[in-house]
């Protein structure tokens, strides 16, 4: 599970008193816990000691901010580095005055090269371009054909022919501007960078066809080595820009920031699903909480969305604010919970967890004691709890196959949640704002 | 019971931020609603659990065996198979010179100890196990009274051998019944092409092979698999496109009893471990196999060698969801050391059975702790 930075760094500035600068003392001790953080997000090695040594420069003799802390204020300052150093300027494909504008994409097997072409022939379509898809992945078994479902899927052509890579690059124009199409997506076969006589191949490729775009494809959940894929490719064939698969897995991503860093190119698309709709421009500021494991919240809002019903999410928020949330609610919710992922996914996702409730099991079969006591219930029971005594208790137990403890520590911890509810939306709901994540370590029973 | 803290908390975020974000977003959403509802809903309509029908019409491509003389078995010439460090010969020319540096120093400074950090770290072994494997090896330095740095590289390698060298490495074989060998792991990691190279070593040792072609979902997927099937020799058994992949394991179940098979090696979807849906279809999946009980000897995790951290997320979802009894791992012809397998092992204790070394069909071979180690440190 994603450990808090913050968690991390409380503990040493607490040691600090009074003084009106970030000590250099402190920044070290700091830096050597974003190290590790970024180390365990798949952040290279090499570039991790780079970037370390830019956050201390700008965090050392930095005047005390009067608004945060001085925790806060340096994952501040790592946060933004790392928002500039992913984003910068905006990535955008080039186009070619006189059409077609070509795109390449190379990377190595398996990144997700095909499936993107797909994507972005989509998406360039549904901007009011006219793609036209061109397979030259004459090596793995079917990737032609895979290519021509996906075409078929997206209503682009696809052009290939069986002789080889090279000459289906240099027939991509021709064929563009014979069906009428303004803009080709070129896929290639997956290569290992160190294959000489295959990046040779692509260098030849790439001279036959003169794309405007040459898009190199990395997987979110590469490690280390994104760094030397990276370099080989941009050295032998030349890239303009990235596009990062699969972020809709749980890698914390740090390959992202490894190739940004290491080819200064643009990172342009997150792919962040199977279906061919799911593709989107890169956000900076999302991957960079991502790689602090600092917890997405955008993607949890993302998801909650996709997840929950309109209709009774909001007619469950109105009885929350009312203070009329039973046990029934509660039990249509987790549901509702449960199709956004596996519970540690989610839980990492949230901001400011206190560590006592990171430690506690959480996984899917605790989830199931809990649905399973509440479904002993019945539904007076479940609304309005103040009627379940000793022997429905009893009963509730024996029926879930728990304990009358279970069943105790259930019923208190619920009561502690409808308290939290009253607060949260009693304190932090002003209309359009996100209510803040309260100090959980407020509530009683909550050490 | 903290448990239902957590989820109150999480109801209250996700209304929360539903309701701050929803009506603002709607109008952009609309258009995507359909498609993105597909990301969570389940892939297919899955037809109830516990029966598993024959959607109408689906065809079912079963070769007579009968009928046609089969091909004979590895119609591609198997080659003598690679050794790893004969694979690794262009990964290891880039690096070599690294630890020749170690080796060449005469003390065992705080320099030596960043720089095994540095090459661990820099093969995915991870921060957590690298810590914990130097750890140990400062106490194991004390004891063995190793003063040079070529001697304490010798006992790091050693303990990492030790480490991965556990008993059961062979892939498990009953004569004399259908034994199944089901793969999974996420997308894009080689579980297509690995079954692929199995049948093949498997069809030219004389046994019967049956392909199922269980990946249903993605395009030209059973395709893929039908070329290499050409290729090897061997039955394939697949369905239409979006059919429910477990009527496409029942027919293989069955297809092998019936022609006294001796390995089904089914094909699964690529699928992330965080997808809920996807998982409980892979659960499905091995009930249907494990209706035939003692049928299913291996589940095999396909696992990218240039992985990172996410490697071991992986292998214990997975694990959770379907009991993996050993990883492939693929790919290790590149630069990437794979060095998540060493978590995997201590972690997990599952242990890494097959190498791949290779796209083509002679590149898989055993998984040899001692070549795993040496190339860990190209040295």
């Amino acid at each position: 599970m994603f450990d808090s930075l913050s968690d991390r760094f409380e503990s040493i500035f607490s040691k600090m008193r009074g003084r009106g600068r970030l000590g250099e003392k402190e920044i070290d001790e700091i830096a050597r816990e974003i190290r590790l953080a970024l180390l365990e997000a798949d952040v290279n090695f090499k570039v991790v000691k780079s970037f370390i040594g830019r956050v201390k420069d700008e965090a050392n003799g930095a005047e005390l901010s009067k608004s945060l802390s001085p925790a806060q204020q340096v994952i501040k300052i790592v946060h933004q580095e790392l928002i500039n150093t992913l984003g910068g300027e905006t990535g955008k494909l080039t186009m070619n005055p006189k059409p077609p504008t070509v795109v390449m994409l190379v990377g190595l097997q398996g990144s997700g090269k095909t499936t993107a072409c797909g994507k972005l022939a989509r998406h360039l379509k549904s901007q009011g371009l006219q793609p036209l898809l061109v397979a030259a992945d004459l090596q793995r078994p079917a990737a032609v054909t895979q290519l021509q479902v996906l075409g078929e899927q997206v209503g682009v052509p696809v052009y290939s022919e069986p002789t080889d890579p090279v000459a289906v690059a240099r027939n991509a124009r021709n064929e563009a501007a014979r069906l009428g199409k303004n803009i080709v997506v070129l896929d290639t076969a997956g290569r290992l960078q160190i294959d000489e006589a295959l990046m040779d191949e692509l260098r030849r490729m790439r001279e036959s066809v003169q794309p405007d775009n040459v898009l190199l494809v990395v997987d979110a959940m590469t490690g280390q080595e994104a760094v030397n894929v990276a370099e080989s490719f941009a050295e032998t064939v030349g890239i303009d820009g990235v596009v990062l698969t699969k972020l809709d897995g749980d890698a914390r991503g740090g390959a992202a920031l490894s190739v940004k860093e290491v080819t200064g190119k643009p990172i342009l698309f997150a792919g962040i699903g199977e279906k061919l709709g799911d593709f989107e421009p890169f956000h900076p500021d999302r991957m960079a909480g991502r790689i602090l494991g600092m917890g997405d919240v955008l993607t949890l809002i993302e998801k909650a969305e996709a997840s929950f019903d309109e209709e009774q999410a909001i007619k469950t928020a109105d009885k929350i604010k009312k203070g009329s949330f039973t046990l029934e609610d509660f039990l249509e919710q987790m549901q509702q919970i449960k199709k956004m992922g596996p519970l540690q996914n989610i839980i990492g996702m949230i901001p400011g967890m206190p560590k006592e409730l990171k430690n506690t099991q959480i996984d899917d079969k605790e989830l199931g004691k809990v649905e399973a006591i509440i479904r002993s219930m019945t539904p007076e029971e479940r609304n309005d709890t103040t009627i379940i005594n000793g022997s429905r208790r009893l009963r509730i137990a024996q029926g879930s196959g728990t304990t009358t403890q279970d069943v105790n520590a259930l019923l208190k911890q619920f009561k502690m949640v409808q308290g939290m509810m009253k607060q949260m939306t009693g304190a932090g709901g002003k209309k359009g704002r996100f209510p803040k994540m309260p100090n959980l370590g407020d509530f009683p029973g909550m050490q | 019971m903290e448990m239902v803290i957590v989820l109150g908390i999480l109801v209250l975020l996700a209304l929360g931020a539903f309701a701050a974000v929803s009506v603002t977003k709607r109008s952009q959403r609309r258009m995507d609603v359909a498609e993105r509802s597909a990301v969570t809903q389940p892939r297919k309509q899955a037809p109830a659990d516990v029966e598993i029908l024959l959607p109408p019409g689906d065809e079912l491509v079963v070769p007579e065996v009968e009928e046609a003389p089969r091909p004979a078995p590895g119609v591609e010439e198997a080659a003598a198979r690679p050794r790893l460090r004969d694979r690794l010969g262009k990964a290891r020319a880039l690096l070599s010179g690294y630890f020749g540096d170690i080796r060449g120093r005469s003390a065992i400074d705080d320099e030596v100890w960043d720089e095994l950090e540095e090459a661990l770290i820099r093969a995915d072994v991870g921060v957590t196990a690298t810590g914990r494997i130097l750890d140990d090896l400062r106490v194991r330095v004390k004891e063995a009274q190793v003063t040079t740095p070529a001697e304490l590289l010798d006992l790091l390698k050693a303990d990492l051998v030790d480490q991965l060298s556990t008993a059961d490495r062979a892939l498990t074989f009953s004569p004399g019944q259908p034994n199944v060998w089901m793969f999974v792991g996420v997308n894009g990691v080689g579980k297509t092409t690995s079954i692929g190279k199995i049948a093949l070593r498997e069809a030219a040792s004389g046994r019967n092979v049956v392909m199922a072609a269980a990946d249903t979902f993605r395009a030209a997927a059973a395709e893929q698999l039908q070329l290499w099937s050409e290729r090897v020799g061997a039955d394939l058994v697949r369905g239409q496109d979006g059919a429910d992949p477990g009527s496409v394991v029942f027919d293989a179940m069955a297809a092998a009893g019936n022609r006294g098979a001796d390995l089904v090696l089914v094909d699964t979807a690529g699928r992330l471990h965080t997808k809920v849906n996807l998982m409980e279809e892979l659960k499905k999946l091995r009930r249907i196999v494990d209706r035939t009980p003692g049928a299913l000897k291996e589940v095999l995790l396909v696992i990218d060698a240039s992985t990172g951290q996410n490697g071991l997320n992986q292998a214990k979802q997975f694990g959770e969801a379907v009991d993996v009894t050993g990883v492939i791992l693929t790919k290790l012809d590149g630069t990437a050391k794979g060095g998540i397998v060493l978590a995997v092992q201590a972690e997990l204790g599952i242990p890494v059975k097959l190498v791949g070394v290779g796209e083509t069909a002679a590149d898989l071979i055993e998984f040899d702790p001692e070549e795993f180690v040496d190339a860990l440190f190209a040295a």
